[in-house]
């Protein structure tokens, strides 16, 4: 586990995210698909140092996404998550 | 996706941090604590994009603020704080961000830790209460390497005087300035319950900085009794800059 490296907030990720997503992800409720933990996306550990960006879990510190770029498009891995929601009231 | 700015002023906070004011004609708003990603191309393609904090207050003149540290390894920051001139144009993309934001509608008193420029949206959020004619109750916690490295000195020094409107308070970790009550020091327990809200005010907590900086006052305050879902965070990366 690669908690001794330091990360950032799922903040950080979000104009990375723009690329894909026409809404905000880091506003998002997301669900780990490994603990079953229910947080804002801004609040998973993200990790930028590596050729793209991994958010893992804040409770649990399993990978909940992966987004690469690449010169023949984007990449992107949701399988840590059960589930995004976006409040469409905010 | 990616807007263009114009330079239209430059400002030395420090003498290794600058602020730049960009003029954005199609800049749709935003938020105090929002980001920036700025991009810049070289004249072979290379191209390098970094997030910057927003200094400034939302307005209606679609002016930007950003405040640059200057890291001498840094690839992006040189050119931000010694080579740009007003009239040059930046490419960025934003405003960027919905969570690490403090909106003039909230009522709940606000708590704000910074750690060296991690002041920056920390600016935006207390420019935005002013201007916002908001009475919210605030507190910044402002630590600092030594009295030089301050960024909006005066301007702080204003806001926290004009009926202490804002309560502020530096932690100098390495050079105090002259009579200073404490010694240098990074921020611990006696000075969070010296300094910060109490818990039971239940006020909003905005932390940014470095991650250890961060990590440390988050597990403060929460260790003080504040919920840890009334924290919200704002790491910077080993680089300083927000990536």
């Amino acid at each position: 586990m690669s908690s001794h490296i330091a990360y950032l907030d799922g903040n950080a990720a979000a104009g990375e995210l723009s690329k894909v997503f026409a809404m905000d992800v880091t506003v998002a409720q997301g669900k780990c698909k490994h603990c079953g933990a229910t947080r804002r996306f801004a609040e998973a550990h993200l990790y930028m140092e590596g050729p793209g960006v991994v958010a893992r879990c804040c409770v649990c510190e399993h990978v909940l996404l992966r987004l690469v770029s690449a010169r023949q498009g984007v990449f992107l891995d949701v399988r840590g998550l059960t589930y995004l929601r976006f409040d469409t009231t905010e | 996706m990616w807007r263009v700015g114009t330079v239209v002023a430059l400002h030395d906070e420090t003498a290794t941090a600058r602020t730049i004011t960009l003029e954005v004609p199609d800049w749709p708003g935003h938020v105090a604590g929002q980001h920036v990603d700025v991009r810049l191309t070289a004249p072979d393609g290379y191209s390098a994009v970094r997030s910057y904090s927003i200094a400034s207050a939302p307005n209606p003149e679609r002016r930007v603020q950003i405040t640059v540290e200057r890291l001498s390894n840094g690839e992006v920051s040189p050119y931000l704080t010694q080579e740009v001139i007003v009239g040059d144009r930046l490419e960025l993309r934003g405003p960027i961000g919905g969570w690490f934001v403090w909106r003039s509608q909230q009522t709940e008193p606000v708590q704000l830790v910074a750690g060296g420029s991690g002041i920056v949206p920390l600016m935006a959020m207390i420019r935005s209460r002013a201007s916002a004619g908001s009475t919210v109750p605030f507190r910044l916690l402002y630590s600092v390497r030594e009295p030089g490295a301050v960024f909006y000195r005066d301007e702080l020094r204003e806001l926290s005087a004009e009926h202490r409107s804002v309560i502020m308070t530096y932690a100098y970790t390495r050079t105090v300035p002259k009579d200073w009550p404490r010694p240098p020091g990074r921020i611990d327990a006696a000075l969070i319950t010296d300094t910060t809200w109490p818990a039971d005010l239940d006020p909003t907590c905005y932390i940014c900085g470095p991650s250890p900086f961060v990590e440390t006052v988050a597990n403060l305050l929460t260790a003080s009794g504040n919920d840890r879902d009334k924290i919200r965070t704002e790491r910077f990366g080993p680089t300083g800059e927000r990536k």
